[in-house]
């Protein structure tokens, strides 16, 4: 039906303008959202090699390949990256900031030059931290823990403390943009009950990332402090206190891991209802459950410090509301599984992410509850347990849900299908390497091998597991790269997409792909409850490889 | 070939066993979840497999499963809640007869001082089936204490005591990591924990000849830093008198009463005016960087050997508050 929309020379938001100047200079949200796309990718590739470098050196128990500061950089440099740099602003910055204004039925974000403000942001702040990485790097681990970052490090601590400073601030413009963008630009007729999941998912977002993030902020710029003027803050000598950074910093950085996936479980709650053909399995529940998950989780961040000297009784406190957090996780898991029953499903690329997102998320909230739990978290607590654990929530459930995302709306963004062949089998090469990169750790970290361990010599025994995991780690490299291939194969031999080659129900399919750059010719007047897909035809099977 | 590819640690303390029974429990509450929703996925994928002829029926949701799946997790979690913080409060609380052994971190290494005098370094003799109490400090960064065996880690703080107990009850060797990231050669803090029946240990005891006991060693530094020309145990001087007052509640000049624990004697020798005693001015020069870690833990053995035996029971039991270890004005 859609096919007319693709017709020869239509104005789109690509061919509006030509030249560098007119993508540097753009205001236009799905321009930033491509500029976005660009650079976190370009990051997750160096933060990938960093990966590379860590599981090389532990394929054998010496520490043989790089010498001990080498590595503890690599691990640092690893995870500041993945989390500064690529998760946070992942899903976010790009389908978020593509889909948002669109999905509420608006021609833009409601500040376009703050949105464009928050991409310089992001690449002032990744230049400066390359530029840290060039003149030597960090090694603090991504966690800077004092007194080690403030007084013992010979590294370019201020210069990393800076750059995630900067970074900050671009998250917290897009977050101010996408809240604001909700309360005020919705079309007439987008009640909040008509929400798209996506939306919801990415206005709790919202609003962790404008309250939690100047927290990270100042605490950042106390380290810088203290390493320059000599400050004291967290010096015992000096009256000061390093356990009060790990505070400040875990008030940020738990409600971190759900700014990281919230995001994820925006795309997979458009993902399942679309593959199924049915409206989401408890709308209401799947909305507020993630408003839950962003004000229960500002209260939890002492759950990563049950070793660290806090009292007994706060332990208790910061576990007994790790386990309410909990819950509405498993909300989510429930009614996206419920979605799928008495469905028309289809296992396209997207749904194969979003069921290996339900599985693996399953098995990095579980591993949660083990951590919640205080007497099982003294043991494997800064093991490779820890490790798994974090990694099935934002590798198996932050980047699997990218991904996901990246080829649902990949017709929308280029215009262009993908292979869905080579879509299929990539999605199963990223779960078998995932799963066997990350499921030996589980073991490893009962065993009782620490984390940030580069020589293991005298643990022989820890081996095995550590070759299965580089095994899995070199499979999960080739999952990766083969859509960075076949996305960009597609961008020229790629069958052009039609307006919406899922017919799925949100309002971003209503527009031409790729969209003009106001998005729609006139604003939609909305008369419709969200995810009717009773009312839907099913897709053309002709964008489904046979 | 299992001596190759351990699957779980082994268990040489009287933690290790409750510990794994609340991991096997949640490893099968977890299993039975994961496969229960793997299985409902795959099933509900093959069953209502997008086919000719059969369309998707609306469902808008239930309240009944909401509530259902909400309160059925909810609870599990209360249960797991409640038992894991049960084995948390034991794992912090030491017996209060416990041995007391004092552990100093620094980059990169173990250093341990027991009562009697012996010293060692990333290496920890124990006997088996005693309560052992580590009272831990760090020279510099943070560290962490972990011995897989026993299930047991605490963070090692500089700048304040953390403590740490356990009871072994299988003899042999163990691995001791340290746990928490601490620059270079983390990976180079490492030890061995020997667990020793009685005899061996003995025989370890006598083999390694200490010269003095850590309070011994304590008393003699004492002297030599002059501190008893103010701190006087038989008479009252320009300090308080310290017989007896460890363990016990301390009335300060600020109105605020606190128990000499150990942390508070290591305050009073390094920041001495955050917490002057009632009726005494804060006249007592910091010893900051001029003690040691393991001169200060040799300083706070003798403090507590000068409470009425038994020494180091770290209990409250014999003084009552407020004794003649309190000086009025």
């Amino acid at each position: 039906m859609a096919t007319t929309a693709v017709s020869v020379e239509k104005k789109n938001y690509i061919n509006a303008e030509y030249g560098i100047r007119s993508w540097l200079f753009t205001t236009d949200h799905k321009r930033i959202a491509l500029l976005y796309i660009i650079s976190i990718t370009a990051m997750f590739f160096i933060g990938g090699f960093f990966a590379l470098l860590i599981r090389l050196e532990l394929l054998t128990p010496a520490g043989d390949l790089l010498t001990a500061d080498m590595y503890n950089k690599a691990f640092s440099m690893h995870g500041q990256i993945m989390v500064f740099f690529f998760l946070v602003p992942s899903i976010p910055a790009t389908l978020g900031n593509f889909l948002i204004p669109m999905m509420v039925g608006a021609k833009d974000l409601a500040f376009p030059r703050i949105n464009l403000l928050s991409w310089y942001i992001y690449i002032a702040a990744a230049a400066l931290y390359l530029w840290c990485l060039a003149s030597g790097g960090v090694d603090t681990g991504w966690t800077f823990y004092t007194p080690f970052s403030s007084q013992f490090s010979n590294t370019h601590v201020v210069e990393a403390a800076l750059a995630i400073f900067i970074a900050g601030f671009s998250s917290i413009l897009t977050g101010l943009n996408f809240v604001v963008t909700v309360h005020r630009m919705r079309a007439p007729g987008m009640t909040w009950s008509r929400l798209p999941l996506f939306v919801w998912s990415h206005y709790a977002t919202s609003i962790i990332m404008l309250l939690g993030t100047p927290v990270i902020a100042i605490t950042l710029v106390l380290v810088a402090l203290e390493r320059t003027l000599n400050l004291g803050i967290f010096d015992p000598t000096r009256g000061g206190d390093p356990v009060l950074f790990q505070h400040l910093f875990w008030f940020y950085s738990h409600p971190a891991v759900y700014i990281m996936i919230l995001p994820s479980m925006a795309v997979i709650s458009e993902i399942v209802p679309c593959f199924s053909r049915k409206r989401v399995f408890g709308y209401n529940f799947v909305a507020m459950s993630s408003i839950a998950i962003a004000a229960i989780g500002f209260l939890v961040w002492a759950h990563h410090m049950f070793v660290a000297g806090i009292s007994v009784y706060a332990a208790l406190v910061f576990s007994f509301l790790t386990f309410l957090v909990a819950v509405p996780s498993a909300i989510k898991v429930f009614n996206w599984t419920a979605t799928m029953y008495k469905g028309s499903v289809s296992f396209s690329t997207p749904m194969l992410y979003a069921m290996g997102f339900i599985g693996l998320f399953t098995i990095g909230g579980l591993t949660g509850v083990f951590l919640g739990t205080l007497g099982v978290d003294v043991h494997v607590h800064d093991t490779y347990f820890v490790i798994a654990h974090f990694h099935y929530v934002m590798v198996g459930g932050a980047v699997l849900g990218f991904l996901g995302g990246m080829h649902f709306w990949w017709p929308k963004i280029s215009g262009r299908m993908y292979p869905e062949s080579w879509g299929r089998l990539a999605a199963i090469i990223v779960f078998i390497g995932f799963n066997l990169t990350f499921f030996p750790q589980f073991i490893l970290g009962y065993v009782g091998m620490p984390r940030r361990y580069w020589d293991y010599s005298h643990m022989p025994e820890w081996q095995a597991l550590n070759v299965l995991s580089t095994a899995g780690a070199s499979i999960l490299a080739v999952g990766y790269l083969l859509p960075m291939v076949y996305l960009l194969w597609s961008l020229r031999y790629g069958k052009p997409a039609p307006d919406n080659p899922w017919q799925a129900t949100g309002l971003e399919w209503r527009t031409a792909s790729p969209p003009p750059t106001f998005n729609f010719d006139e604003i939609p007047e909305v008369t419709w409850e969200a995810y009717e897909y009773e009312k839907m035809p099913l897709p053309e099977e002709v964008t489904l490889e046979r | 070939m299992f001596d190759n590819f351990p699957l779980w640690p082994a268990s040489a303390s009287t933690q290790s066993l409750p510990v794994d029974l609340l991991y096997i429990f949640l490893i099968v509450i977890s299993a039975v979840a994961t496969f229960g929703i793997a299985a409902a996925i795959l099933i509900f994928g093959m069953k209502y497999r997008r086919r000719h002829g059969r369309e998707a029926q609306p469902i808008e949701g239930s309240l009944i499963l909401e509530i259902a799946w909400s309160i059925i997790p909810l609870g599990i979690f209360m249960v797991v809640f409640v038992w894991g913080a049960v084995l948390y409060f034991d794992l912090r609380t030491p017996p209060r007869d416990s041995t007391e052994i004092y552990v100093v971190g620094k980059q990169w290494m173990w250093k341990l001082q027991h009562i009697e005098g012996m010293r060692e370094i990333n290496q920890l003799h124990v006997p088996v089936d005693k309560d052992i109490k580590l009272i831990m400090t760090s020279q510099d960064v943070i560290h962490s204490f972990f011995v897989p065996a026993f299930r047991i880690k605490q963070d090692v703080l500089p700048g304040r005591y953390t403590t740490l107990w356990f009871r072994a009850t299988t003899p042999g060797t163990y691995h001791l990591f340290c746990s928490q990231y601490c620059g270079t050669m983390h990976s180079g803090m490492i030890g061995d924990v020997y667990v020793m029946n009685a005899t061996d240990y003995q025989a370890w005891v006598t083999g390694s000849a200490p010269v003095g006991s850590l309070a011994q060693d304590g008393y003699t530094l004492f002297q030599q830093l002059g501190c008893n020309t103010c701190h006087n145990m038989e008479v009252q001087g320009r300090g308080p008198n310290l017989r007896g007052v460890y363990g016990n509640p301390v009335q300060l000049e600020d109105g605020r009463i606190v128990t000499a624990d150990d942390n508070y004697i290591r305050e009073s020798i390094l920041s001495p005016a955050a917490k002057v005693v009632s009726g005494f001015k804060p006249i007592m020069p910091s010893w900051q960087g001029q003690v040691n870690e393991e001169q200060l833990n040799s300083l706070v053995a003798y403090i507590k050997s000068l409470n009425p035996p038994p020494v180091g029971a770290a209990g409250t039991s014999t003084n009552t508050p407020g004794s003649a270890a309190e000086p009025r004005d």
